[in-house]
This record gives structure tokens, sequence and C-alpha cells, in this order.
């Protein structure tokens, strides 16, 4: 229906409606760190990308920094090799050209006064090319302990605030590496910039899997009936990885798995598993849901941890065929190290909804196969009346999301096998995106970028949650900490993990295959 | 054809929809018997009427869509003197379902060889081979309005494009009268989203929101064919700017009148410029009453747009994006079939009241 003259003089900017770009504020965007791995593989061609689909702002522009000292050219020499070989398409010349046009690059140490210095009148020059003052992205692309060095700095240097434009500061997981540090760095963060100036990645939020897990629970009403403790026996959460640490070494045997997977990724998927409905899709009607799942789990006492967690570390075995080396073996990594290549927890939601359902956490490195998915697994019918001999009989309804590969959604019905007897097997209905839609996903940086950019909080980290997760996670990380005297369990590369995390799920309960 | 294509092939002479939905399904559970990663796609439904000697070149249109390719695509192709119905139908897919779990995703195409006599029953035909559930779009490139018509309880979508027919006022019509009964999708329409695109965010800036309402003129300049496209756009201003729309005079494939806004006049000029190869817009110039204007120009990787401040004060960069092509919007099309933009038939209405239809 077209609009009236009183309902255009009403509304902010009429002509958005219908359309699927919406206009993005014109933005300088800062990258720190931005001749690091992240930003070769995933920030610069997110952002190529963008630009070819014409998402960009109108008015736009990219500061490099990083400490390597070179020039704006240099910089874009580097990006132009970025995004050619890590594009998901290939480039356009002209559009790339007129993107690394905007780029400009300044080299300074972080913790270097002067630096800031530079780059304010960096952005003050492109605010007075444009002839306004640009809204301001500062993406932390660094190692975590320059979160609260570029952070304070950036106060000092009084970029942190314009009174005519958005300033907003992207952070990169992790955000801390326990609970007390992520509270130390959250307490230098509220001292210089408003929380709805922060925009903590997760990059799993960007998936478009993970966000369809909201769409199938809360727009589909066969799900909602189902979905308690009345009907639901256990949830089982699976990112299971079949390559090791290859070069990573140096950060992954300071991280471990539950630090590097656990607490950030899959704590989200808990909660958007288990979150109550939203009563609407604001940002913090969103995360205000999701923090209350947060809020109603238990973390697990010293005790506890030794019934409710397992940690293992892969040894030598054969993955598809080939040998491959002990975690011990590998690389760079101590030949005495105990950090865990695989972590499996069992938590409980104490609310109406959950209380007493089990929801299992696992992932690892080097284990069978790469899949991340979520199962719900129904409880069984009350009675049975099919017989089962001859066949496996009906087994508990299992809703399945996979979150990679084939991205989609699977149900396990009993269905009768075909012939003379009543004899019953489960089938599994099958909902793929490859097969039921047509678009390739954007990658998950190109979505958070554009959110950022456009003041979209919804897939982002609130402090809360943030530090939700750890309050969750530290008991854990400092009852292994004094366990780490004891010999830890181990389990062979390309094996579907340790035999001790069988025992989190119960009596009678199975950890999905592979 | 990708390296990697595994297809199979069924065809018949004189056949029935039956047969050919049967060989469909017989592919399908033999492949999939083979292994259980293969699996059909399941999108949409694309019936296409052809003329019959200019089948190829529609099958290499879509073929130039990429990803966009419609999950069963049924080809209509009409031969005259043709009394019977020969078939040709596929299975295939770009790669091969793998043993570490990757799906063989598989695309199916139908190609019927019909007479112009079949047209008018042209949905008991089509019927039985359409995917059941599953949107269903009509394409008639080539005219064959009696086709299109045969199918409108069938269909839920029409694509077209209304810079093939000959007239401006004669292609909004049509779309008009289409829309009363499917959805549009209108590849004239879709040529100008990114113009549409950028001049939203043009005036998003709250600091020149206020600036909507001052506009005094509108000057959108286009490809002598694409009058269409460009008084689409200028409908979809209209519609959303609360603009009363009044009948423009037309010399040659220019266009040029006024409408009515809350403050006073537009001027609108829909200009051809002779210059341009593709189809679609090359350029749009909107003026406001305080002296400002907003240009966007066709420009290498991008749109030029040129900001002129009330005192003559100009700034100009390029907003940066890829032209999608011919095929990107023939693709566009199909993938809009899934979606459902409220902002078409509105602009749709203005327009009609500006070439006086």
């Amino acid at each position: 229906m077209a609009l009236s003259a009183t309902q255009v003089e009403e509304q902010g900017n009429p002509l958005v409606a219908g359309l699927e770009r919406l206009p993005v504020p014109p933005t300088t965007l800062t990258i720190f760190g931005a001749t690091g791995d992240l930003a070769r593989r995933k920030l610069l061609p997110a952002i190529y990308n963008l630009a070819h689909e014409g998402s960009l702002p109108e008015r736009f522009n990219l500061v490099g920094v990083s400490r390597r000292d070179q020039s704006d050219d240099d910089f874009r020499a580097f990006a132009r090799e970025a995004i050619t070989e890590f594009s998901r398409r290939p480039p356009d010349d002209t559009v790339l050209d007129g993107l690394l046009g905007r780029l400009s690059y300044i080299g300074f140490p972080f913790d270097d006064e002067s630096g800031y210095t530079k780059l304010g009148e960096k952005l003050a020059t492109l605010d007075a090319e444009h002839g306004m003052p640009l809204n301001k992205a500062y993406y932390l692309s660094v190692a975590p302990e320059f979160f609260p060095v570029i952070t304070k700095a950036l106060k000092t240097a009084r970029l942190h605030h314009e009174p005519d434009a958005e300033v907003r500061v992207i952070i990169e997981k992790p955000f801390g590496t326990d609970l007390e540090s992520a509270l130390d760095l959250q307490k230098v963060v509220e001292s210089v910039f408003r929380e709805e100036q922060v925009y903590r990645i997760d990059h799993y939020l960007g998936k478009e899997t993970v966000q369809n897990l909201l769409a199938l629970r809360f727009s589909n009403l066969m799900f909602e009936p189902l979905w308690n403790r009345s009907y639901i026996d256990h949830v089982q959460i699976t990112a299971a990885e079949d390559i090791g640490i290859g070069s990573r070494a140096g950060y992954y045997d300071q991280s471990g798995a539950l630090r590097d997977l656990v607490q950030n990724h899959m704590m989200q998927l808990v909660t958007l598993l288990c979150m109550e409905p939203p009563a609407s899709f604001e940002a913090d009607t969103i995360r205000n849901e999701k923090v209350k799942v947060l809020q109603a789990i238990k973390p697990p006492t010293a005790d506890e941890c030794r019934t409710t967690t397992v940690r293992a570390q892969y040894t030598g075995g054969l993955v598809a065929g080939d040998e491959v080396p002990g975690y011990l073996e590998e690389d760079g990594v101590p030949g005495d190290s105990s950090t865990e290549t695989y972590a499996a927890l069992r938590l409980e939601v104490n609310n109406w909804r959950w209380a007493g359902v089990p929801i299992v956490l696992r992932t690892g490195k080097r284990l069978a196969r790469k899949v991340t998915e979520i199962s719900v697994m129904l409880k069984p019918v009350p009675t049975m009346a099919f017989q089962s001999e001859g066949s496996v009989g009906a087994q508990p309804n299992q809703i399945v999301m996979t979150i990679q590969p084939n991205e989609g959604v699977s149900i396990s019905l009993g269905a009768k096998i075909p012939g003379t007897r009543m004899r019953i097997r489960p089938v599994n209905m099958e909902f793929t995106y490859g097969t039921s839609f047509m678009s390739q996903s954007p990658e998950a940086y190109e979505r958070l970028i554009m959110d950022a950019m456009r003041g979209d909080a919804t897939l982002f980290t609130r402090n809360d949650e943030a530090i939700g997760q750890w309050r969750i996670i530290d008991p854990v990380l400092k009852a292994w900490h004094e366990q780490d005297a004891e010999p830890l369990e181990t389990y062979e590369a390309g094996s579907a993990g340790p035999e001790a995390a069988d025992r989190l799920l119960g009596e009678g309960r199975h950890w999905r295959g592979l | 054809m990708p390296a990697d294509l595994v297809e199979d092939v069924w065809r018949e002479r004189d056949t029935s929809p039956a047969r050919i939905e049967a060989a469909l399904r017989g592919i399908l559970s033999e492949r999939h018997a083979e292994s259980e990663g293969f699996v059909a796609a399941r999108t949409l439904n694309l019936v296409a009427i052809v003329d019959a000697e200019f089948r190829g070149e529609i099958e290499n249109r879509l073929q130039k869509v990429g990803r966009y390719l419609p999950s069963r695509t049924i080809l209509c192709a009409v031969r005259k003197g043709q009394q019977t119905i020969d078939a040709w139908c596929s299975m295939a897919a770009e790669e091969p379902a793998s043993s570490n779990g990757d799906r063989a995703i598989a695309r199916e195409r139908i190609e019927l060889i019909i007479g112009p006599e079949h047209l008018k029953s042209l949905a008991t035909i089509v019927d039985p081979l359409v995917v059941t559930d599953l949107a269903t779009v009509v394409w008639a490139p080539h005219g064959h309005a009696d086709g299109v018509d045969a199918l409108r309880r069938l269909a839920q979508v029409v694509l077209i494009d209304s810079l093939d027919e000959s007239e401006v006022s004669l292609a909004l019509c049509r779309a008009d009268e289409l829309a009363g009964d499917l959805y549009i999708v209108d590849l004239a329409w879709l040529r100008s989203t990114p113009w549409r695109e950028r001049v939203a965010a043009a005036f998003d800036p709250p600091a020149f929101r206020p600036s909507l309402k001052e506009i005094s003129g509108v000057t959108v300049r286009h490809r002598p064919d694409s009058g269409a496209s460009a008084m689409l756009f200028v409908g979809w201003l209209a519609s959303r700017l609360g603009w009363r729309p009044e009948r423009l005079t037309s010399r040659g494939d220019e266009w040029r009148g006024t409408v009515r806004a809350r403050r006073g006049e537009v001027r609108l000029r829909l200009e051809p410029a002779d210059d341009m190869k593709a189809p679609g817009l090359g350029g749009v110039t909107v003026e406001t009453a305080s002296g400002s204007s907003v240009s966007l120009d066709r420009s290498p990787g991008g749109l030029k747009e040129v900001r002129r401040e009330r005192d003559g004060n100009e700034q100009s960069w390029t907003v940066l994006g890829a032209s999608r092509g011919e095929p990107g919007i023939l693709g566009e099309g199909v993938r809009q079939a899934l979606l459902r933009d409220p902002t078409y038939k509105p602009a749709l209405a203005a327009a009609r009241v500006m070439v006086g239809r």
C-alpha cells in the first residue's frame, strides 16, 4: 500500500521499506591487527564481498593498523592478495580497485600513544574529505592481551566518543581467558565505552544455521509443545573436528578445547536452544532471554566436575587411513602438556522448562569426523504395541539440527518396514539448506561486520552473556587445573573420543555416532 | 557443462505427463539406491513457455543464472504443427555424493515439445509434472500469453520483463492484469533495485532525511527500450513518498510531467540515453527545492554519486558494487520468486497513472 503524505512525515525513511539491503551509515572502519591471520583470511575478504554486493556504506574507508611498518601501498598489495586468495567469489577487478583505493595504513605498536594521535589525525582527514563526521568502528582483531591496551589508548586519544557520529568497538574472541580476566577486561571496556558501543564477536552467531535455530523454534508450532522436560529426554551438542591443531600449537596449548569452543560457541548454542520465546526480535530482548538461560545453569563444584566433565588428549592413530601423530608429538606442543584436546560436560538448566534434562556437550580435535550439531533426544513412547523382534524396533524420536556440514534439520520417525509383519525401524525426514535454498550463505563475518556498522547488536555477545558463560566454565577450568597432576584420559586420533565421556550421558543413553 | 556433472536422461516421443513423471521418479529411485547422498533439490518449479526454435537461447540464459537455477525446470517448447507431446527429461548433480557424507544435489529438467493447440490446456499437461507444495513460477519470454493465462490457477508467481512489451503503457497494463491472480516478479523492476537502494541510502543519514519532503525534481536516464524500468522507479518514489501521481506526456521514448507532493509539485523527466549498452537505468538525479541535489550514474566498479549542496559545493565518490549483468538479473528474478516485495504493486499502480492507463 502506498504511503500517505502524513505517514511520510511521521516515518524516518520511507524509502527503505521492502529493500533487502538496508542502508549502512557512512563509516570509517579501523582494523587493529590488519595484517594478522584473521584479517587476511576472513575480514578483508568479507569486506570485499560486502563491496561486491553493494552493501558497504556509500562513504566508506578502511584504516589498517598493526605493528608492522609499511606503506599504504604495501597494505593494499597485502589486501589484494588476501582477497584474491580467500574471497568466496572471484574478485571483480574494478570493484577491488575501488575498494583498495579506500584503504590506508598506519603502523605502530599498540601501546604507543603517539600512534593513536596519528590515527586520530587520519580519521579527521577522512572526515574532512567527506565533509561530515563519519561513524567510526574499531575492530580489535589482536591477541587478547592487547584488548585493554587498545581500549584505554582510544580513550586517552579521545577517539572513543564523538558528539556527531557513532563510535563502536568490535572485540574478537576470546573475551578473557577465565572469569577473573573477563571481569577485568569488562571493567576496562566499560570505563571507556557504553555497552551499546561494544560488539563482542562470536562468529558462530553470524552463521545462517545458528540463526536458523531461532527460526526453527519460533516459527513452527509443532516443536514448542515438545520443547520441555516432559518430552525431551536429553540434549547432545557436538562440535567435532577431524583435524589436529595444525600450526596453532602456541595458541591451542594455552587455550585448550574448553576455552576454544565450549565457553563461547557451544554456550551460545545452549542458550539459543533453551531460551524462552522473546517478545520481539530486538537485540536486547533476545539477549535478555539468553542471559536467563545462563543464570539458570548452576556452575559445577570441583567435586561435581569429576562426574560431570571429561577432558582428554588425542594419541596417535589413523585418520582417513593416514597415520597422524598424537597431541604431545605435534610441532610446538610441550612434551608434558596437560592441555585438553577433548572436552565434554553435562549441564542442567534449572528452570521449569528444562529441570532434570541433561544437556551434554562434547568437542574435540582429531575425532572421526567433522560435524557440529544439536541433537534433541525425545523420550520413548510410553508403551509399545509393535513387536521389535526381527528389527531394531521403534526408537525415541530425535530432532537433529546440523550446523555443519550438510546444514539442515533431520527428524527421526518410526516407520513400518515393508512386509507382512508389523516391524518398525527409524527413518529420517530431512531438510537440508543445499536442497531447499538456492542462495549461497554469506560468510559469518560479512553479516557481523555489516550489523556492527549498522548498530544492530542482535548477533553479538552482551557483557552479561560473556560473564555468564565464564561463570559456568571457570569452575571447570579450575577443577581441571587442580587435577593436572593426575593422568589425563586419552583417545585415539580418528576415534569418537574417550570412553569416559559415555558416563556423562547416564544409563541407557548413548552418544550419537559422529 | 561442469566436469563433474552426473546426469541421467530419459526421452520419449508421443508421451504423456504421467510417463514423464514416472521416469523422473525412477531415475531418482535408482540413483538414491546407489547412494543415499543423492537427493533432489526442492526449491521451486519453473515453467518456461518458449518458441521451439529459440529454446536453445532460453536454455543458455537459464544455464547462466548459476546457483539460482530452479530445482525443477519444465520447458514447454511450442512448435507449429506439433500434435503430440514429445519429451526429454534429466536429473543432474554437479558433484557426485561422496563417502564423507557430502550430498549430491540434483536438479531436474523436463523439455516438452508441444503444439500451439496444447497451450490452452497447458495446465493439464504441466500439473502432473510440478512438484507439489513447491512454488511454481511461469515465464514466457516469447509472448504466449495464452499459455500463461492457462497456468494462472496452477502457478503462484509469474516472471515477466516489462521491457519485452513494445510500449511502456501496455507492459504496465499487462503486469497489473496478471497481478490480480499471481505474484509478479518483473525483471524491469529488478533492474532498478540498485538505484532504489542507493537513493534510499543517499537520504538515510538523519541530516538528509528532511530533504525527502523537499524533492522538487527527479530525472531518470534509461536505455531507450527501458522506459518501464524508469517508470516503475518514479512510481516507487511516488508511492513511498506520498506523491499524487498524474499523467505524464511522452515524446518518443521520453516522458515529462509533474506530480503533486504535499509541499508542491515535483517535476519528473524520464530521458532515453542512446549510448547505454545494458538495459535498465543509466542515471538518476534527485533535486530539492532548496537547491541541493543527488546524482547517481553508472561508472566502473559501481555508481558514481555526486552530491551538490545548496551553496553549490559539490562532492563525488563511487558507491562500490559489481554489476549483476543480465544473467544475474534473471537469477535474481528466480530468487525473488520465493520472496515477497511489498513495494512493487504500489509502484506499479502509481506508474500506471503516470502513463495514463
